[in-house]
């Protein structure tokens, strides 16, 4: 190009015009440069944010477990001695902490393990709060236990298990209250010796959420079934009414005022921030309907409202794309305009409004804001029932859990809220598969 | 009879009034379809219509009135020297619906039965403790004229419910044997059932509007009820925000306003020069390998939900810039604060700014493009003395609807930008926003009653009108702009 300008003219200073050229060059790949770097700093916070989020959770799903033999002193648990799970429930956890505190000395002593400096309430310690009220759950489940030894495994405390996984130092336990040094090598002699080992643990998936005390015993049982109750009920409201206003919006209704309110309502809606919809749900469900607050049927309701609209629009799309003739044909062989639409146009347009679905249900699914408002914030310990009474049971919601978890003291729910935020992700990217899969297999083009 | 029940039961009435509808149609013209105006199925469809249709009106509409009618009945038995001092009639009549609740489960887990409530004296039994015992928690002890207005509501509400399911069937089957009667086979009832299946859809599709009308209503009422409680003016205009449990609170909006608008400027600051420069690249420069890999994964960016990001400012964002920024510049000392909530907000609104940028840089006739490369502009230039100034109205679309994406945003500001109301130039200081107070002011306690909890609904609808307004002229800003170029 730079010669080609010489050349043509020539009547001026050569230099000036090359270096013209240059410069018109050099704004060139400058520009194209900037481009580059948007995209490489899009794409850097993307894998930044991944990883972050990998790298604090991951320790989540694995957990520090200490196993050893505990007798089981009729003594201490069943005084009157007849097995009867009523009158062995007077027996508190204090009872069965005990148990544990000289089971655990005892395990230690018979495998070698030196405790020696180590004050006893310290060695108790390393077992986690929650343990004396699993082996009193399991007793009372199986009454027939009583009397006898068995190999009882329980989480470690919370900070043990962040030993093993690196959030705890010798340093950092050295200005910790809650731990000692001693401790931790005390917790290094008992996993040489095999008594505490890092596994995989179910109970992150599949238990109930714990207290601020007892990081090591939390779940996301509750906070599952407490999403997929809304799941259900949002697919189950938003499929079927935005399905038929689409179809209305789409195939019968004429160009009036009042469908043009309902376009611009609900292209309005779709922008309206989702805590807006939190207060309606709060004033309009709770307040005024008197629904049970942390219910999944508030939260299913108030997320079905912000999905309407995600679903209208692609169902809109979808029909839009089936084209005329098939509906041309249809009315030619003397089919009513219902019966075209419900026989032909939207079994064809099915993939399109499937995928758009998912999509919104996807969305619903990591949607936290408003369901702070309506209550889902507040700590559940028990499952809730089976559907439909279920649904009015309190119960939790997977984002609530996480934003919920950061609010607690103990560095270790940290890791417990980027690990949900683990099990959120991997629902939230298989959905979307399920969606890209649906869309390239059924897709038509016309 | 539980609602659930009744519902199945009407189901199983309009189920059956769908078969037998079919047969009898089928029947009445001796097995000769045609003869019928209508497909069989077009008959059973206008029984099972008729039979279902009219009783859950009747339901919905009952459930709707009847909480309305018994707490009137009730609280009329309840005198003005029943109710504490510093209380209120309706904090007595929650204790009562609390109690009568209580009542119920007590006798669904067999503690009493219901002739043992029927004698039972509050101030001769200890109501209290038995409740506690199947884990219904009364604050005090319960008087006797509040426990006999408990009573009371149960009874009627148990009436109520008798008397509903006994209509809601008659009306079920009263529905399915008209249209039954009317069985003929020139009956019109494929466009009976058509008709009513178009109503259905009309129905669906006010929901958009019942929805817009509810957060209008629910709004503009607490906040009427709220400007009772405390000036408008001050509302409005005060500088500080310092709410107190107390009364005496100052709940000024502007703080939040500013702490609102500070976030969302870095946000954009972030999300605009990044979004836009990728758009470009993407739309004129990038290869068709690059762009179906790069658009994709900035839009992944789009899907991930926001408390992804909360997080990610919480642990990761905040800790650096406090680490790096903050501290060595002696500027504060908080993980949580504007530019941390700024900065993360502004990735995810990078894919909201580029993708829509992307179409309207596209919807660019090509025939501009090829006027400009023909007078020799590079591609650079062709871009921004061509493309931008024509592309530019669509794109400040785009720029509104990502800064009204900016305000509402919640989840990123409650874990990254702090709590405190300030009116602070320094983004490295922890600021608080609209949403923010929201949630604080509205998760927990409900009552009610005091305008500390009311407030969060005069921030709501402060927030709902400028998103509103936002949202509105970014619509038609981009709609006059495709318009254009179509």
């Amino acid at each position: 190009m730079s010669v080609d300008n010489t050349v043509a003219e020539a009547g001026r200073p050569r230099l000036i015009r090359a270096d013209r050229t240059r410069r018109r060059n050099a704004a060139e790949t400058r520009f194209r440069i900037y481009g580059v770097v948007a995209i490489v700093i899009s794409l850097a916070a993307l894998v930044f944010l991944v990883l972050s989020i990998l790298s604090n959770g991951l320790g989540a799903f694995s957990q520090t477990f200490i196993a050893f033999d505990v007798y089981l002193d009729p003594a201490v648990i069943d005084k009157n001695g007849n097995r009867n799970p009523e009158e062995m429930k007077k027996v508190t956890t204090i009872g069965y902490g005990n148990l544990l505190k000289k089971a655990l000395a005892a395990d230690l002593e018979a495998r070698g393990v030196s405790t020696e400096g180590i004050p006893p309430k310290e060695v108790d310690g390393l077992l986690s709060k929650d343990a004396p009220a699993q082996l009193r759950d399991k007793v009372l489940a199986d009454p027939g236990l009583v009397g006898q030894t068995i190999r009882f495994e329980t989480y470690a405390n919370g900070r043990i298990d962040g030993y093993f996984k690196g959030r705890v130092t010798m340093e950092s336990a050295r200005l910790d209250s809650n731990v000692s040094p001693e401790q931790l090598e005390l917790a290094d002699r008992m996993r040489a010796a095999g008594i505490v080992s890092v596994r995989f643990n179910w109970g992150f998936l599949f238990g109930p959420d714990a207290s601020e005390l007892r990081p090591e015993a939390a779940g996301l049982g509750i906070a599952i079934i407490g999403s997929a109750y809304m799941m259900m009920i949002v697919l189950v409201l938003a499929l079927p009414i935005g399905v038929a206003a689409s179809i209305y919006l789409e195939e019968f209704a004429r160009q009036n005022a009042f469908t043009d309110v309902i376009e611009v309502n609900i292209a309005n809606l779709a922008a309206v921030p989702s805590i807006v919809f939190g207060i309606l749900g709060l004033a309009l469900f709770i307040n005024f309907l008197g629904l049970p607050q942390s219910a999944p049927i508030v939260g299913g309701l108030v997320l079905t409202l912000m999905t309407l609209p995600t679903i209208i629009i692609a169902t809109r799309a979808s029909l839009k794309a089936v084209p005329p003739s098939i509906r041309e044909a249809a009315l030619g062989v003397g089919a009513s305009k219902m019966q075209t639409v419900f026989h032909h146009v939207l079994p064809l347009a099915m993939p399109g409004i499937l995928t758009g679905t998912i999509i919104g249900l996807a969305q619903a699914l990591g949607e936290t804001a408003p369901l702070l408002l309506i209550g889902m914030v507040a700590f559940v310990r028990d499952f809730p029932g089976p559907p439909p009474e279920g649904f009015f049971d309190p119960a939790a919601a997977l984002p609530v859990q996480v934003y919920n978890w950061t609010q607690r003291a103990d560095p270790a729910f940290v890791e417990r809220a980027s690990g949900a935020i683990i099990v959120l992700l991997v629902f939230l990217l298989s959905m979307n598969i399920i969606a890209i899969i649906l869309r390239r297999r059924f897709e038509r083009r016309w | 009879m539980n609602v659930g029940l009744l519902i199945l039961i009407v189901l199983v009435i309009a189920a059956a009034g769908y078969v037998l509808g079919r047969r009898r149609s089928l029947a009445t013209a001796d097995g000769n379809i045609r003869g019928m105006h209508s497909l069989p199925g077009y008959h059973g469809q206008s029984v099972f219509l008729f039979a279902s249709v009219p009783a859950f009106l009747v339901m919905i509409v009952w459930l709707l009135v009847q909480p309305l009618v018994i707490e009137n009945q009730v609280s009329a038995l309840i005198q003005p020297s029943d109710i504490p001092e510093g209380s209120s009639l309706s904090l007595v009549m929650a204790d009562v619906r609390r109690i009568a609740d209580g009542l119920d489960l007590a006798v669904a887990r067999g503690a009493l039965t219901e002739d043992q409530i029927a004698t039972m004296r509050a101030d001769l039994t200890n109501l209290r403790g038995r409740l506690a015992d199947v884990g219904v928690a009364i604050a005090a002890d319960v008087k006797q004229s509040v426990f006999v207005a408990a009573q009371e509501y149960r009874a009627l509400n148990k009436i109520g419910l008798m008397v509903m399911s006994g209509l809601v069937i008659a009306v079920a089957v009263a529905g399915a044997a008209y249209s039954y009667s009317r069985i003929t086979p020139r009956y019109r009832a494929r466009n009976v059932a058509e008709a009513a299946i178009k109503a259905l859809l009309i129905l669906s599709s006010t929901v958009a509007i019942l929805t817009t009308l509810g957060i209008i209503l629910s709004l503009v009422f607490e906040t009427a009820h709220f400007f009772n409680l405390y000036p408008a003016r001050d509302f409005f205009f005060n500088l500080t925000w310092n709410p107190q449990f107390r009364g005496g609170s100052d709940l000024g909006i502007i703080p939040l306003l500013w702490g609102t608008l500070y976030v969302s400027f870095v946000a954009l600051a972030v999300a605009v020069p990044v979004g836009l420069l990728a758009a470009i690249y993407l739309a004129e420069y990038a290869s068709p390998t690059v762009r179906g890999i790069a658009k994709p994964a900035i839009e992944i960016l789009a899907g991930i939900p926001t408390i992804v990001y909360g997080l990610f400012a919480l642990i990761t964002v905040g800790p650096l810039l406090r680490d790096y920024f903050a501290q060595p510049l002696g500027l504060g000392s908080s993980s949580s604060s504007v530019l941390t909530a700024g900065l993360v907000m502004g990735i995810m609104l990078i894919p909201f700014v580029s993708s829509l940028s992307d179409d309207v840089i596209n919807a660019v006739p090509q025939a501009m493009r090829d006027g400009s490369y023909g007078l020799g502009a590079t591609q650079s230039e062709t871009v921004k003395k061509v493309i931008l100034p024509a592309a530019l109205p669509g794109i400040v679309g785009a720029i509104l609807l990502a800064a009204s994406r900016a305000i509402g945003e919640t989840m990123i500001v409650v874990m990254g930008a702090g709590a405190a109301a300030k009116l602070s130039l320094n983004p490295l200081e922890a600021m608080t926003t609209i949403t923010v107070k929201i949630v604080s002011q509205l998760t927990g306690d409900t009552e009610f009653a005091s305008p500390e909890t009311l407030v969060a609904f005069a921030l709501g609808l402060s927030l709902f009108v400028v998103t509103l307004l936002l949202n509105i002229v970014a619509l038609q800003v981009v709609r006059r702009y495709r318009e254009q170029y179509e």
